[in-house]
């Protein structure tokens, strides 16, 4: 009849992307007759922010505005091949694909200015608000836009790139069966307290606290954003979500979002996160991505806060109350373990 | 069966639609008016994307008959910003970084709307109270609450008294 207090930790060594056959993404970029450029991608963005990254990664590098980039996710059946948006793979591959177009792009924007401007090429730089100038002399300039209006209507030629963004395949040696499929890796490491009531078995998580290393962080605010929605994601994976309580029997199976189980906003705990940057030597401009280890470190630690505070050690998930109370019995009462670390 | 017709005012103008009588408001906003704000979550009531102002009530589209709305003004997020000018709470959604794919946001600025209409000064339990019918699945709810909390601060002062 009684609350215990438990910590747990987990740390990640997250992989970027899975390798199942060698993996590509593809990107197009053209610009259009008012000077701004179309990114075609079939990466699907679904709210983890791969358009505003292609956005930002292919302003920077064709070197206009960010305002002046629009990005087309819309057809997989008509877009430049795309594995897809899986394994936290979107920002490491797509956005290298979105640089290799982005400067296949700027070399031909450079050589139309160069034509109209009657200079080497080699001579011009971008200032990144919509002006290709004389590196040296900025009064000789001409707009990205009259650029592209040369190019199309004077010069006929297009102002595009291609790029693509191959992990190849890693074949596995048959002597020590070692691949290496990977070549960014991002890491986490997660602290969760949680209390568990010994008589009714629920878990309430008090607080989490991590620090995650995500390479070269491009937009700070979204990291953020899928870091904090993807600790809740854990927490509901550790402690709510099953579609087969009785795997693999079906029944008593939730039918409908009142029975499958998910915390609500008065379920939350309070997280803070720490985020440091190790660029990546092949990342777009060092970046990683978050991705699915938002979520990861989360279920780990907390089945490790639930041992550590009743000495219940539960190998599936969910950890359910009637898990927690069932191991408890086993242990013949609550078995309290040595607490570690100050306050979170 | 035969069709009906349903009139009501939506966010301020005078609609007509030809419904079946078992057809729900969001049936008919969707598909006869063209209104995508509400979205089509489960159904069922058990996610509250769909939710409407119905006379100023926070009412969920998916179980409301069209036909019980004969008359009534209904208020959806599509009518929620003033022309150009968005509503105090969608500055605060982009503020705060409170949607990520989007889909729970028309019923929870819906929610949140009425919300502050009725208590400008709303706690934080009363946010999370306003926002419970409502399933959020990338969020983490954190960034929302914060969002209407941050939105009832801009709300001119005389409302907030
Ligand atoms: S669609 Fe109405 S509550 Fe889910
Ligand atoms: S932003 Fe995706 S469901 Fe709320």
């Amino acid at each position: 009849m009684a609350r215990f207090r438990g910590r747990g930790m987990a740390s990640v060594n997250y992989p970027i992307g899975m390798n199942l056959g060698g993996d590509p993404s593809q990107a197009l970029i053209h610009s259009n007759p008012d000077g701004k450029f179309t990114v075609a991608l079939s990466a699907i963005d679904l709210g983890q922010g791969m358009k505003q990254v292609t956005r930002q990664v292919a302003a920077e590098t064709l070197g206009v505005p960010i305002e002046d980039v629009y990005v087309d996710t819309a057809d997989s059946d008509t877009g430049p091949h795309d594995m897809g948006s899986f394994a936290s793979r979107g920002t490491h591959r797509m956005g290298n694909a979105v640089i290799a177009a982005a400067r296949e792009a700027r070399g031909v924007l450079l050589e139309a200015a160069a034509e109209e401007l009657e200079v080497n090429a080699a001579d011009l730089v971008t200032d990144g608000k919509g002006n290709i100038h004389v590196k040296g002399a900025p009064s000789r300039s001409i707009t990205v836009r009259a650029t592209a209006q040369a190019a199309q209507f004077k010069q006929g030629k297009t102002i595009a790139g291609r790029g693509i963004f191959l992990i190849p395949l890693s074949s596995v040696d048959p002597e020590t069966g070692e691949m290496n499929p990977n070549t960014a890796f991002a890491h986490a490491c997660l602290v969760a307290d949680v209390e568990v009531d010994d008589e009714t078995g629920e878990v309430s998580v008090l607080g989490m606290s991590s620090a995650y290393e995500l390479g070269r962080v491009i937009n700070p605010k979204m990291v953020e954003q899928q870091l904090v929605g993807g600790a809740w994601m854990g927490i509901s994976h550790a402690l709510y979500e099953t579609p087969e309580p009785y795997y693999p029997n079906p029944d008593h199976g939730p039918r409908d979002f009142n029975e499958y189980l998910m915390p609500g906003p008065g379920d939350l705990a309070p997280y803070s996160i720490t985020i440091l940057e190790r660029p990546a030597p092949d990342g777009p401009f060092g970046g990683k991505g978050p991705g699915e280890m938002c979520a990861n470190p989360v279920l780990p630690a907390i089945a490790n806060a639930v041992y550590n505070a009743v000495g219940v050690r539960v190998n599936d998930l969910p950890i359910t109350p009637e898990k927690i109370l069932r191991g408890i019995r086993a242990n013949g009462g609550a078995k309290p373990q040595a607490r570690r670390g100050g306050a979170l | 069966m035969a069709k009906v017709p349903v009139q009501f005012r939506l966010n301020g103008s005078d609609r007509a639609a030809f419904a079946d009588p078992a057809d729900s408001l969001l049936t008919v906003l969707r598909r006869g008016l063209n209104d995508f704000g509400p979205k089509y979550g489960c159904g069922q009531g058990t996610c509250g994307t769909c939710s409407v102002l119905i006379d100023g009530e926070l009412r969920l589209a998916c179980l409301t008959l069209a036909a019980s709305c004969e008359g009534a003004s209904v208020e959806t997020v599509s009518g929620m910003a003033d022309g150009p000018n968005l509503h105090p709470l969608q500055n605060a959604f982009m503020e705060h970084f409170a949607a990520q794919c989007g889909f729970c946001t028309p019923g929870m600025l819906t929610a949140a709307k009425a919300l502050l209409d009725r208590n400008p000064n709303p706690s934080r339990e009363d946010v999370i109270d306003a926002i419970a019918g409502n399933i959020c699945r990338c969020t983490g709810y954190e960034p929302i609450i914060q969002a209407i909390l941050a939105a009832a601060r801009t709300l001119p002062a005389q409302r907030r008294s």
